[in-house]
């Protein structure tokens, strides 16, 4: 029999409910997988007495056949959902040593479901970033480094900022993790590491108790070996909350059963603005395959445009950075987390804050705290929020002329460590074809489709209209089965 | 519009971070350099459109203005750097 740490959830699931092999057996194998990639720095807190504890209560369930949909699968967390007297830092020295009281609703979601966890994921700090070197906790190296021997000891991001998710999932030490996407924070990664990652529509899943980046941006999502997987975690981790305002209350549809059926006559849109300067050639065809699998499954492709796409980014780093400076005002070495003494309370909180956030983290509440400081206020933020509404009514035009939209998800592969980092812009410009999703709180999904000329996995995304992650996920099983993805990272458990 | 050293000072006070005097030139370059690179946003008429507030078409949910949660001291300053007879403890404030 395979390793019980190469099966997908989906496949893991049916074997469980076959008895072929017992939800400890399960868990055991991926705790020593936990132990032999430590290498990697993807957890920052690895707990499995709990998961064995709650391993057990998983097997009696199966015994007395009333499992729950996510019976005895262990997952990772990323380190940015509170989890109930388990520390909780975001990856920053101003929250080391927090240990909420409480849990997240999307992870008390899972639990609900008879999910157990493996430990908490690594990720840029406050998930600021898209390399996943701003963590306190260190950088995660990807289990990929590619096919060119020179580069065999170049160690390579794993994107982020929900690295540490991307590389446990995909070295086999988490059978599925959670990640959070404000920017791109799911899909990228995903795309750097062969993984699929799906950020569903704005409201689709609860915020509360997932430390706040950029609150009218950021959504909760699985990242997984395969859509299949996607679908069933979605279910779980999606639904109303009355503790999120923002979150929507519509039923979660069965998301598994949106994946049969074919794409005939769907309408894919292929935008022209996405095909941006300095792209690399490989990008490009890549994409063209990618569309051409679609139409070879009866889908047909019509061009669309957007074109605010430029502006994007930049309306981005007003928008997430103001609101980030608001929800961070928190960490005041107060009420929780890092203290540095002052003279008096005004130092106490300009010393705790200085040392306790990174530089990446200050860089953005500076940025932040200026657009929103009187006198500027109307000229970047407001200016910045309505370039941000032409942006999502871009997409509601387009979505008039087709029905899924297929773009690349990164413009390149995976990076080494230490690469864009001496300009800040530079590093932000990888996420300049999923932050537009954000902007207008659409679902997009990246799913892995092939590998660049440097034995690196390319992803592929899929947009679709608000609260249609049906399609986008049905369309995603088709690019996947044409696709045919198969590779492994060289490092994997 | 240039971020100069003392605008940098001004920022880090609003913000409430220390910020080095030696790092103050270095951070008005690069975040006059970032600003620069937004101010292309400027490029867009947006004469007629009003500012996006929200992605999610719905108006806010109300409910009933009762307390839903509460009475739990020991939880909420669980993880207070400083505590004292059920209280936050913080550097005496009015002289």
């Amino acid at each position: 029999m395979a390793k019980l740490t190469d099966l997908s959830l989906g496949e893991a699931l049916d074997g469980l409910k076959a008895k072929k092999f017992s939800v400890t057996e399960l868990t055991k194998e991926y705790i020593a997988a936990q132990e032999k990639c430590r290498g990697l720095n993807a957890y920052t807190v690895e707990t499995p007495e709990l998961a064995l504890k709650a391993a057990k209560e998983s097997e009696t369930r199966y015994a007395n056949n009333n499992a729950r949909p996510l019976e005895g699968l262990p997952l990772g967390i990323k380190d940015l959902y509170c989890t109930k007297g388990v520390e909780t830092t975001a990856c920053s020295n101003i929250l080391k040593g927090f240990k909420p009281t409480y849990e997240s609703t999307v992870t008390q979601n899972l639990w609900n479901d008879g999910a157990l966890m493996l430990g908490k994921l690594n990720l840029d700090e406050f998930a600021m970033g898209s390399s996943n070197i701003t963590s306190a906790f260190g950088p995660v190296i990807s289990p990929w480094s590619g096919k060119d021997p020179a580069n065999a000891n170049r160690k390579l991001v794993p994107g982020g900022s929900s690295g540490g998710s991307a590389a446990a999932v995909s070295a086999r030490c988490a059978i599925a993790a959670t990640g959070t996407d404000t920017g791109g924070s799911i899909r990228q990664p995903a795309a750097f590491t062969g993984l699929v990652g799906i950020k569903p529509t704005y409201g689709r899943c609860s915020r509360w108790g997932i430390v706040a980046f950029a609150s009218s941006l950021d959504q909760a999502g699985p990242i997984t070996r395969n859509v299949k997987d996607a679908a069933i975690l979605l279910r779980s981790m999606a639904g109303h909350d009355p503790k999120d305002s923002t979150s929507v209350k519509r039923a979660v549809p069965d998301y598994v059963a949106a994946l049969q059926g074919g794409i005939g006559g769907l309408r894919v849109g292929i935008p022209k603005e996405y095909r941006v300067e300095g792209m690399p050639k490989e990008i490009e065809s890549f994409w063209e395959k990618g569309a051409k699998m679609l139409e070879e499954a009866g889908a047909e492709i019509v061009d669309i445009s957007l074109p605010h796409t430029k502006y994007a980014l930049a309306v981005y780093y007003i928008v997430a950075p103001a609101e980030a400076s608001s929800n961070l005002a928190r960490y005041d070495g107060v009420r929780f987390g890092l203290r540095v003494p002052g003279k008096g309370i005004q130092e106490l909180y300009e010393n705790t804050r200085a040392e306790g956030f990174g530089k990446e983290v200050r860089r953005r509440i500076l940025i932040g705290t200026y657009v929103l400081s009187a006198g500027y206020y109307d000229a970047y933020y407001i200016k910045a929020q309505k370039v941000r509404a032409c942006i999502a009514q871009d997409f509601s035009q387009a979505f008039k002329k087709c029905d899924v939209i297929l773009t690349p998800t990164a413009p390149s592969d995976a990076f080494a460590i230490g690469e864009k980092e001496d300009d800040p812009i530079k590093m932000w410009l990888n996420d300049i074809f999923t932050v537009p999703v954000n902007l207008a709180g659409l679902p997009g999904l990246s799913l892995p489709a092939g590998l660049s000329a440097g034995g690196l996995p390319l992803g592929l995304q899929l947009i679709g209209r608000p609260f249609d992650e049906e399609t986008v996920l049905r369309v995603g099983g088709v690019l996947e089965s044409a696709a045919g993805f198969k590779a492994l990272p060289p490092f994997h458990a | 519009m240039t971020i100069d050293k003392a605008l940098v000072s001004r920022i880090a006070s609003l913000a409430r971070i220390r910020v080095p005097e030696e790092e103050k030139e270095t951070l008005s370059k690069e975040l006059d350099s970032i600003m620069g690179w937004i101010s292309q946003l400027n490029e867009v008429d947006t004469s007629n459109v009003a500012p996006l507030t929200s992605v999610v078409e719905t108006a806010l949910p109300m409910r009933e203005d009762k307390v839903t949660d509460g009475n739990n001291a020991e939880g909420v300053l669980a993880n207070a750097p400083k505590e004292a007879a059920g209280f936050f403890v913080v550097p005496k404030v009015v002289e």
